[in-house]
């Protein structure tokens, strides 16, 4: 059969829906995530952070932390003077609705984000009795809620306090570092609403990612570094009064 | 030398038979994706990604709001994601429609961010909102989207 203009004609309406779907995307569909293709981990960048508890509130409405209770948090510290083994650390409501002026006179003041550290060789998972927390193969650790018993070995067991029992559910919960999304090629919740860019997601496994870069180029350290946790949550700036 | 040998069968069957008892209940119990990667529910990866999300994300947003995006791109305002201050809206991406989003308090919303506060890294733009502007709406002069006043509507000196 011969291609007239005609049949050209009549393919243009059909070939301009078409494309509108392709131009829309579909965020949800993930057939090609890999688990052996990412090797997550996060970004802090202390210089950046204004302390306003956005992604507090976001991982509270995009995971329904239950009241009272942080996946992530931010601390202000303030270190008078010389104290630097002395820090004064507060975090009001995890810092959720920011913090109120502080009346601090000589001294440094700076907010520090914190969440799971998604360790590599977490603590956390391996003292679990039942298999129920573990470390998924793109570097992320979860919990299997319907395997939890609650025992509460991994919330003493997490050396940065990133765990908690649910008060619904009796099962111990942690940031997944927004699992659902990262998996269909989304950010996580506090990345996307982070005003200032303080957090970044990075995939360690992606060579395009600009995580090499940053990471070769500035002073970047991790919490607790002689706890050899292999926290994949890198800091900036990061003072050494951070506890 | 085996003529007492019957014990020893009846032993060899009890315990042939909780052998097999054990590896029934084993397969019944445990389920078949436990080891698939580790030990644990190899499953458990899959149910916890299906969890629906509640941020859209920016390019969702930037495919209908293309003014809005274009009007960010000229001010500070580029890269904060429009769901940091309009909040979780991924139920108005699927269906714009269903949840309309609810026009915001400026006076409580820009001070969450530029709130004077010690702790705020020095380059960040802060003011005391008393002295500022007394609680009035900040978008009474600035512009959420591109938030620079321009010179002809500057009022009084302050800034």
């Amino acid at each position: 059969m011969d291609v007239t203009r005609r049949h050209l004609l009549l393919l243009l309406p059909a070939a301009a829906v078409a494309w509108k779907y392709v131009l829309a995307g579909t965020p949800e569909a993930s057939p090609n995530y890999k688990l052996s293709e990412h090797w997550w981990s996060m970004l802090i960048d202390i210089p950046k952070c204004i302390g306003c508890g956005r992604c507090v509130r976001a991982c509270a409405d995009e995971n329904d932390v239950p009241d009272g209770y942080y996946r992530t948090w931010i601390e202000r510290y303030h270190v008078a003077d010389w104290k630097v083994e002395r820090p004064e650390v507060e975090s009001p409501h995890g810092g959720m609705q920011g913090f109120p002026p502080n009346e601090s006179t000589a001294g440094k003041d700076f907010f520090v984000p914190k969440l799971c550290n998604h360790c590599a060789d977490s603590p956390c998972t391996q003292v679990c009795p039942v298999g129920a927390t573990f470390i998924t193969p793109d570097g992320v650790v979860l919990v299997d809620k319907t395997y939890c018993l609650g025992c509460r070995y991994c919330v003493q067991a997490c050396p940065y306090g990133c765990r908690f029992i649910n008060p619904k559910t009796n099962t111990a919960e942690k940031c997944t570092l927004c699992y659902h999304r990262i998996s269909k090629g989304l950010t996580t919740a506090c990345c996307e609403v982070c005003p200032t860019g303080a957090r970044q997601l990075a995939d360690l496994k992606n060579p395009k990612d600009p995580i090499h870069e940053f990471l070769r180029t500035h002073a970047v350290q991790v919490l607790k570094p002689h706890m050899a946790t292999g926290s994949k949550v890198f800091y900036n700036g990061m003072d050494g009064s951070v506890r | 030398m085996f003529e007492d040998i019957e014990h020893l069968i009846r032993l060899a069957v009890v315990m042939a038979i909780a052998v097999v008892a054990f590896l029934v209940l084993r397969a019944a119990v445990v389920p078949s994706s436990f080891g698939q990667y580790g030990h644990y529910r190899g499953a458990a990866i899959a149910e916890i990604a299906a969890r629906p999300i509640a941020f859209a994300g920016h390019d969702v947003c930037g495919a209908c709001h293309t003014d809005i995006v274009e009007q960010k791109k000229l001010g500070k305002h580029a890269v904060v994601s429009c769901e940091a201050c309009h909040g979780a809206l991924a139920r108005h991406g699927d269906d714009p429609t269903a949840v309309t989003p609810t026009k915001l308090d400026t006076s409580v919303l820009c001070s969450r961010c530029h709130e004077a506060n010690s702790a705020k890294p020095k380059s960040f733009p802060q003011v005391v909102t008393a002295d500022h502007s007394g609680g009035i709406g900040c978008d009474t002069c600035h512009q959420p989207h591109t938030p620079k006043i321009e010179e002809k509507i500057a009022t009084g000196g302050k800034k």
